[in-house]
């Protein structure tokens, strides 16, 4: 059984270096090939799963030692497989949802003439995902780490002819290495600390460590998630990265990558169980970026943006669930698993909606597409009533859990955190409801030609301005992208009831992350209740506002708050202003130092040598008497002195 | 007799040959003044081995002999190429070994 473990890996690996490596002549059967390999990785995924099930709850890990990587004296890096509850869940995760998004990605890409290339990309993602999460060492996780990094980046920037595309990759790529930085430094310290990187044996000794270097490790560590997963003050990446193509953006935001920080976080649950403050950043963080990420999803008007926005704010109610300790880990990973069918249902929703309407990303030019895309209604809003937590449907499992779990924190932190947590689930039913009135009700407003904004510049005014402008024609996907929809959206709508029966998920994941039932000052019923309170509330306001009045079809100038989450709350010119110009000012010091110190050093050495030199040539004359002098001068000193010494 | 004033007369001979070495510009005397103060050094071994009762600066005078001898030698020709190519034994003249 344990031998498998390997062959999740190396299904989509091989799938890559065929897919990349072999040419022109795989171009037309490219896409099968990585689709197929990804189906495989997720059959034996599934093998695993059924073969888990059937060994009781302390035997169900798996170990697969590989081979030595980095033997050297104390050090010792190996490539080693653990596969246990939590990595199952990921496995089966990263390989399902990939495989329906490969699947979609045939119709989607259909036309692109570089396909092949993109599949060998997803399947480089998928197999770098699945290192990841299969690791059973930090060294071995960060070459996961960076194969999605690099994966990533090849993906995001697929479209390389955009200069856009191009800067967006560029962007994600410097971005995650800050993260990427944080995870080394947590790895180094581990090394020092523990003399070892396995999980087992790290996180089996943080309990004789001491707190100050947990809380070190904690933190560089939730520097590496912020990278990943996209948490303030690293999250500048999610919303540029939405220049890749469609099936990318549903993969990236998941199934894999920014679940990855998680996935650390809940990992290395032992190590932040004993570092309670790395815990309150860990928390800080989530209730901070899973507002801002709401509020950002509120004023975007192009649909993936939002989209993009919901991602930040729903991975913010993972990290701060994770945040909380033993109380949250399992309703973290189960909002992450539900989150990745309803969230990768929208984003394919959202490439079915644009592959009918030209690529028009913008919603206020949408409007009325139910009629012509019933099946991309259908799913889009099953995947909307979950997201927002419709009773019954997946995130209203998910979510309610974690909102509970935040007041269950005790004391005035958690009524703040639960506080947060209510308003980021009004604001989500808000956003997420306007998308849904902006694209599928209201007039169709792309009948009309587009009126250029003045806030906004068209993306192509003169191509729109100088001929008659011709209206899209809305019509539905081809099978090959309702299908994976379908699927989907039936996940979005059953697996959170599955996975509460009886407690099922965190019964499942509690030999990993061990779990703990909060004291919640308010009961599991006020919380379920306030919650369809403030659901009412924000679906009540965005149908005042968008499902009433028309939708107008260029964005008014909107209030300070609006322009300003449009921009994403500054999140740019704040990087632009403290580290681009921080960092120009920085460079300019050092080299003027390096100029004037540290040359002015150097050049000083050398040109008092040479003026010395200059100065001692002038002893050697020529005339052998001068030396002979010299000589006899010297010996007579040497005489001289001899006889002083023996004075003394 | 007093071995000391062999030691004076050794002082003597080496000051004379030293500053004969300074003063001369002709290279045939620097180089004879140059054996003066070689033994004038012999001479000071000698009296010192005398004087302490063992042999080590008879034989160190020995040596010096042979080191003169081999240095008559190479000096003798250096000058007589100098000359040779000079028309001149002036020390003074070679002297183009500066910066």
């Amino acid at each position: 059984m344990e031998n498998l473990i390997a062959l999740l890996v190396a299904a989509p690996l091989v799938g890559a270096a065929l897919l990349l490596c072999g040419g022109t002549r795989l171009d037309r059967a490219g896409h099968w090939i990585g689709s197929l390999l990804a189906v495989a990785s997720f059959a034996v995924g599934v093998v695993l799963f059924a073969g888990m099930l059937g060994r009781d709850a302390g035997h169900r890990a798996l170990h697969q030692h590989l081979f030595s990587w980095i033997p050297v004296g104390g050090f010792r890096a190996d490539v080693a497989f653990q596969l246990d509850q939590l990595s199952m869940t990921f496995v089966l995760l990263i390989t399902g949802v990939g495989s329906l998004i490969h699947i979609y990605s045939i119709g989607y890409m259909e036309h692109d003439a570089r396909r092949r290339r993109f599949f060998g990309y997803l399947n480089l993602f998928l197999a770098a995902m699945l290192l990841l999460v299969l690791a059973d060492n930090y060294v071995l996780l960060y070459v996961g780490w960076e194969g999605v990094g690099l994966a990533s980046y090849l993906l995001i920037g697929f479209w390389q002819h955009k200069p856009s595309a191009a800067t967006a990759a560029k962007k994600a790529f410097l971005v995650n290495r800050v993260g990427d930085m944080g995870l080394s430094i947590a790895i180094m310290l581990m090394f020092t600390t523990f003399g070892t990187f396995a999980f087992g044996p790290v996180l089996a000794a943080t309990g004789q460590t001491s707190e100050g270097k947990l809380t070190a490790i904690g933190l560089m560590l939730l520097l590496a998630a912020c990278g990943k997963s996209a948490q303030v003050p690293l999250q500048s990446w999610l919303g540029d990265a939405m220049e890749g193509p469609t099936p990318v953006s549903a993969l990236i935001h998941a199934a894999t990558m920014v679940t990855a920080g998680v996935y650390l976080i809940t990992r290395s649950g032992a190590l932040f169980n004993a570092a309670p403050d790395a815990q309150t950043a860990v928390v800080a963080v989530g209730a901070v970026t899973l507002l801002f990420g709401a509020i950002v999803g509120c004023a975007k008007d192009d649909i993936k943006k939002a989209l993009a926005g919901s991602t930040m704010s729903q991975i913010g109610y993972m990290v701060l669930a994770a945040g909380l300790g033993p109380v949250g880990y399992a309703f973290a990973i189960m909002h992450l698993v539900t989150h990745g069918f309803f969230k990768a249902g929208l984003f394919l929703g959202a490439g079915s909606v644009m592959h009918g309407m030209n690529d028009e990303v913008d919603m206020r030019r949408y409007g009325g597409l139910r009629k012509y895309m019933p099946v991309t209604f259908v799913t889009f809003g099953l995947g909307y009533l979950a997201i927002i937590g419709f009773p019954g449907l997946s995130g209203f499992f998910s979510k309610d859990k974690i909102i509970e779990a935040a007041f269950a924190r005790g004391g005035t932190e958690g009524w703040i955190l639960g506080g947060t947590a209510l308003l980021g689930a009004a604001i989500t039913a808000f956003y997420m409801t306007r998308v849904m009135l902006m694209t599928f009700f209201g007039e169709e407003r792309w009948r009309n030609a587009p009126t250029p904004s003045p806030d906004r510049p068209s993306a192509e005014p003169a191509a729109e301005t100088r001929g008659e402008y011709a209206p899209p024609h809305p019509h539905e996907s081809p099978k090959v992208m309702t299908v994976p929809m379908i699927v989907l959206a039936v996940g979005s709508v059953f697996a959170g009831g599955l996975f509460s029966i009886g407690d099922a998920f965190v019964g499942w994941l509690e030999p990993v992350t061990s779990f703990s039932h909060g004291h919640s000052p308010v009961s599991a019923g006020v919380v379920t209740a306030a919650t369809m309170v403030v659901l009412v509330i924000g679906v009540g306001l965005a149908w005042l506002m968008y499902g009433r009045r028309p939708v107008p079809a260029t964005a008014p100038r909107g209030s300070l708050l609006t322009r300003a989450a449009r921009r994403d709350l500054l999140q740019d010119d704040f990087n632009h202003v403290v580290l681009v110009r921080g960092g120009e000012h920085l460079t300019r010091t050092l080299v003027y130092l390096d100029h004037s110190l540290v040359d002015g050093a150097v050049n000083g050495t050398a040109a008092a040598m040479g003026g010395l030199s200059g100065r001692l040539r002038r002893l050697q004359t020529g005339f052998v008497r001068s030396y002979a002098v010299q000589m006899l001068g010297g010996a007579a000193v040497l005489v001289a002195a001899t006889l002083l010494m023996r004075g003394v | 007799m007093n071995p000391v004033y062999y030691l004076y007369l050794a002082a003597l001979l080496f000051t004379i040959g030293a500053a004969g070495v300074l003063i001369r510009r002709n290279a045939i005397v620097v180089f004879m003044c140059i054996e003066l103060m070689l033994n004038a050094c012999n001479l000071a071994f000698v009296t010192f081995s005398r004087m302490h009762g063992n042999l080590d600066g008879q034989i160190i005078a020995f040596f010096t002999m042979v080191v003169a001898a081999a240095e008559v030698v190479v000096g003798l020709a250096i000058i007589v190429s100098i000359f040779r190519t000079r028309h001149s034994a002036s020390v003074d003249d070679a002297s183009l070994m500066k910066l």
